[in-house]
C-alpha cells in the first residue's frame, strides 16, 4: 500500500480547480525538487482565478480609464468548462533537456522552456499556458478523431460479417452488428468504463509522465486492489460509472469515446462467429453484458494500471504485460468470447454432416467482404496511432506505416498459402488475412521497426489459414466469418509478437520499469515515485562521464538486437509478461463467458428455432428481409441430416 | 400451335433471339434457371473444404409459334445455341390448346 502511496503521490500534481474539493485518495507528497517551481506555481491559477476576480475587479476599472491595453484578457478558469486547460505541468520535463532521437530526429519527450533545464517563463504565464494548451488540443483531437475512425469499423465488420453469411439472414446479421454499437456503449457507461479506467491514475507509469489529455484524467483514481506477497495487484477500477459528475471532464470524456469505440469492436466479433442462428433476444442480453463486463474487468488489468501491467514492477516481468492498441485486450478477448459463444451455440444446422466433416456455406456477397474489409483497414489507422492518445506524440507516423506494411504483408502471406495448400486464393481467406495482419500489428506497431512488422505480417497471414483449418476441422466449432482466428489466434500472435519483435526504440519506463544501458550493462529502475527514484534517474541519463550517460531502453523483444535495436536485447522477460498476459486472457475470459453463456441460455434461449433457421431467419426474428426485392435461390444451403 | 421451351447457355441468348427473329417469330418469354444434365457438376473449394456445385445457370426461352413454323423455329434455335461442348441445353416441343392477346382478345394462330 505504502509503494500505491508513493505512485500515487508522484502523479498526484492535481491542478484542477479549487471547486473540486474531491482530490485525489492520496495527498500528494512534496514533489521532487525540479518540478518544484512549476508544481506550486500550476496550483496558482486556480486559487488566483477566483482571488483575481474581485481583486481585478477593482483596478480593472482603473485601469480601463488609465492604459485600456495594458492587461490581456483573463483566460476563464481552464477546470469549469474544461475547454481552455493547460498550464506548464503539462509541457514542463522534468531538470533535463528532452532527448532527441538520433535515429528519428523526433522529439519524444517533453519540450523544456530553456536549454538549462530552468524555467525561464512562469508555468502560470499566459504564453506557458497557451503552448500547453494547444498541446493537449493537438491531443485530445486527435484522438477524437481517430476514435470516430474507430467508429467507422463498426460499417466495416457489419460489411464483413454480413457478406460471409447467406443472403437469407442478412438482415439479422446485419442487425447483430447495428445494435452492438448502442447496447455495448450503454454497458460500458453503465460501469465498464469505469471499471476498466477507474483506476486508471494509479498505474504504473514512466518517470515524468503526464496525462496527454489533460490533468483532468488523474480524477480516475479509485480502484479495488489486493495485496499477495507484498505487492499491490490491482483488479478494477471503482469510478466513473454511468460517467458521474465526479469524472465530467474533458479529458476523461475524450478517453471515454476512444476506449468505448475499442470496447465495440470487441464486442462485434462474436456476432461473426455466432451469425446466423443467434436468437436476437438473447443477442441484446449479451450486448449490454459485453459492454460491462468482460472487456472492461481484463482490460483494466492491462490499460486500467491492474495486475498484468503492474507484472513488471512487481515480479521483474520486462515493462509488464504490453499491448499498445489492443491484440489482446481487444482482439484476442474477441476472439475468445467467439469461441465461447460458438461451442454454446452449437453450428449452423449443415454444417458438419454425419461424418463429422464439416460443409462449405458459401457467402452470399464476396465484394461486400471485401469493402467491407477496406473500411476496416482504414479504421485501423484510427485504431493504432490514435492509441498514443496524442497527436503530438509524432510516433504516430511510425506506427501508421508499420500498421499498414502488417496488413499488407498478411494479405501476400495468406495469398501464398491458399495457393500452396488449396490451389486456388479464396477471396475471402484474402480478406481474412489482411486483418489478420493488422489484428497481429495491434499490440507492437510502436515498438518494431519496419521489418518487424512485415515479418510479423506475413506470419499472421500464414496462421490465420492454418487456425481455419484448425477450428472448422478439428475443433469442430462452427464459425463463419473466421472471426475466432482472425482475433482469437492472430491476437494472440500480437500479443506475443512484442516480446519477440520490440526494437527498444519506444516505451522506455512503460509500466513503471525503466530498462538502462550502458557499456554493456543493463540496469533496471523501477518507478516508485520517490525523490531518490527520480534523482537517481535523472543522473543516469544525464550527460556526465562517470553517472550519466546511460540510454533509456524502451520495450525490447528477444529478437529486438536483429530488427534495429541499439542495445542487444537476449532479455527474455518481456515475452515472459506477454505470455502471461495471454494465458491470463484466455483463462478468465473463457471461462467467464462460457458461464456467462450456459446462465444466460437458461433464461433466454440462445438459439434461434431450427424451423427459423432452416427458412431464414430475417423474417421470424427481424420481420423484414434484407433483400425483399430479389429471389433468394439458398442453392447453397447443405442438405440437413 | 406448338410451345418451343429451349433450356440454353447464358452467353448464347442474344443469337438464339436474332436466329428466331430471323425466321419472323416476334415475341418470346425468358426466364433465369438453373440445372444439369447427364454430366455431373464440379468440385469446389470454399475456405479449405471441398463442395460440390452440381446446379449451373442457364436459360430458358418459351416461344409459341405456329405449326407451319415449328420445324424452322427448332433448327434455328439449335443451330444458334449449339458450342458442341457439354451442357449446350435441349428443346421441348410440345402442343399449345388455345392462346389469347390479352390487349385486343384476339386469339387462336393471330394471337401468336
Amino acid at each position: 500500500m505504502a509503494l500505491l502511496a508513493a505512485t500515487a503521490g508522484a502523479l498526484g500534481w492535481m491542478v484542477l480547480g479549487a471547486s473540486s474539493a474531491q482530490a485525489q485518495d492520496k495527498p500528494p507528497e512534496a514533489p521532487p525538487p525540479a518540478a518544484a517551481a512549476p508544481a506550486p506555481a500550476a496550483e496558482a491559477p486556480k486559487d488566483a482565478t477566483p482571488a483575481a476576480a474581485p481583486a481585478a475587479a477593482a483596478p480593472a476599472d482603473a485601469a480601463a480609464a488609465a492604459a485600456p491595453a495594458a492587461t490581456p484578457p483573463q483566460q476563464p478558469d481552464s477546470t469549469a468548462t474544461g475547454a481552455n486547460g493547460g498550464t506548464g505541468i503539462d509541457i514542463q520535463w522534468p531538470s533535463y533537456p528532452a532527448k532527441t532521437d538520433p535515429k528519428t530526429g523526433f522529439t519524444t519527450g517533453e519540450p523544456t522552456i530553456d536549454d538549462a533545464g530552468k524555467t525561464t517563463a512562469g508555468a502560470n504565464s499566459e504564453i506557458v499556458k497557451a503552448i500547453a494548451h494547444n498541446k493537449i488540443s493537438i491531443n485530445v483531437v486527435w484522438t477524437l478523431v481517430t476514435g470516430f475512425l474507430v467508429m467507422f469499423m463498426q460499417a466495416g465488420f457489419a460489411l464483413v460479417e454480413t457478406g460471409l453469411c447467406r443472403a437469407k439472414n442478412a438482415a439479422h446479421v446485419m442487425s447483430t452488428n447495428f445494435m452492438i454499437y448502442g447496447l455495448g456503449m450503454i454497458g460500458f457507461w453503465v460501469c465498464g468504463f469505469a471499471f476498466m479506467f477507474g483506476n486508471y491514475a494509479n498505474g504504473p507509469v514512466n518517470i515524468g509522465w503526464q496525462p496527454t489529455l489533460g490533468q483532468g484524467l488523474m480524477l480516475l483514481n479509485k480502484g479495488y486492489s489486493i495485496t499477495v506477497g507484498g505487492h499491490t495487484l490491482g483488479l478494477l477500477g471503482m469510478k466513473g460509472f454511468f460517467l458521474s459528475p465526479e469524472v465530467f471532464d474533458t479529458a476523461i470524456f475524450t478517453l471515454f469515446l476512444f476506449e468505448m469505440v475499442f470496447m465495440d469492436t470487441t464486442a462485434t466479433i462474436p456476432t461473426g462467429a455466432m451469425a446466423e442462428r443467434w436468437n436476437f433476444k438473447h443477442f441484446i442480453v449479451y450486448g449490454f453484458w459485453v459492454g460491462m463486463f468482460p472487456y472492461a474487468i481484463y482490460g483494466s488489468w492491462v490499460w486500467g494500471g491492474g495486475w498484468l501491467a503492474q507484472s513488471g514492477m512487481n515480479w521483474g516481468l520486462g515493462h509488464g504485460a504490453v499491448d499498445f492498441a489492443g491484440s489482446g485486450v481487444v482482439h484476442m478477448c474477441g476472439g475468445v468470447i467467439a469461441l465461447a459463444g460458438s461451442i454454446c451455440l452449437g453450428p449452423r444446422l449443415g454444417k458438419f454432416g454425419k461424418d463429422g466433416k464439416p460443409r462449405p456455406m458459401p457467402g452470399h456477397d464476396i465484394p461486400m467482404v471485401m469493402l467491407g474489409t477496406f473500411i476496416l483497414a482504414f479504421g485501423w489507422f484510427g485504431f493504432n496511432p490514435g492509441s498514443t492518445l496524442a497527436g503530438a506524440d509524432n510516433r504516430i507516423a511510425i506506427i501508421a506505416v508499420n500498421t499498414m506494411l502488417a496488413g499488407a504483408a498478411a494479405s501476400i502471406g495468406t495469398m501464398l498459402t491458399m495457393y500452396l495448400v488449396t490451389g486456388k486464393p479464396d477471396p475471402s481467406m484474402l480478406c481474412n488475412g489482411l486483418l489478420a495482419g493488422l489484428v497481429a500489428i495491434t499490440a507492437p506497431c510502436a515498438f518494431v521497426n519496419s521489418a518487424g512488422a512485415v515479418l510479423l505480417g506475413f506470419i499472421a497471414g500464414i496462421i490465420v489459414v492454418f487456425s481455419v483449418f484448425f477450428v472448422e476441422r478439428v475443433l469442430k466449432v462452427d464459425d463463419p466469418v473466421g472471426a475466432i482466428s482472425v482475433h482469437g489466434a492472430c491476437g494472440c500472435w500480437g500479443v506475443l509478437s512484442v516480446g519477440l519483435f520490440a526494437n527498444g526504440s519506444y516505451g522506455g519506463g512503460w509500466g513503471g520499469v525503466h530498462k538502462l544501458f550502458k557499456d554493456g550493462q543493463w540496469m533496471r529502475l523501477v518507478n516508485d515515485g520517490s525523490k531518490a527514484v527520480f534523482d537517481q534517474y535523472n543522473t543516469m541519463i544525464g550527460t556526465d562521464p562517470k553517472t550519466g550517460g546511460w540510454t533509456d531502453v524502451g520495450v525490447t523483444g528477444i529478437f529486438g538486437s536483429m530488427f534495429g535495436s541499439t542495445a542487444p536485447s537476449g532479455d527474455g522477460s518481456q515475452f515472459g509478461a506477454q505470455f502471461l498476459d495471454v494465458c491470463a486472457l484466455f483463462i478468465f475470459v473463457f471461462i467467464f463467458s462460457y458461464i456467462f453463456f450456459k446462465l444466460s441460455n437458461l433464461v433466454v434461449p440462445m438459439r434461434s428455432k431450427r424451423e427459423d433457421e432452416i427458412m431464414g431467419i430475417d423474417i421470424p426474428e427481424m420481420g423484414a428481409e434484407a433483400y425483399p426485392d430479389f429471389q433468394l435461390t439458398d442453392r447453397t444451403s447443405p442438405k440437413i441430416d | 400451335m406448338k410451345k418451343i421451351e429451349a433450356i440454353i447457355k447464358p452467353f448464347k441468348l442474344e443469337e438464339v433471339k436474332d436466329a428466331l427473329a430471323e425466321i419472323g417469330v416476334e415475341g418470346m418469354t425468358v426466364t433465369e434457371v438453373k440445372g444439369f444434365g447427364r454430366q455431373k457438376g464440379h468440385t469446389e473449394i470454399y475456405r479449405g473444404s471441398e463442395y460440390t456445385v452440381d446446379f449451373l445457370p442457364k436459360i430458358k426461352i418459351e416461344v409459341v409459334v405456329t405449326d407451319s413454323i415449328v420445324d424452322s423455329a427448332v433448327s434455328a434455335v439449335v443451330k444458334a445455341a449449339k458450342t458442341g461442348k457439354i451442357g449446350d441445353g435441349k428443346v421441348f416441343v410440345s402442343p399449345v390448346s388455345e392462346a389469347i392477346r390479352i390487349r385486343t382478345a384476339e386469339s387462336g394462330d393471330k394471337a401468336v
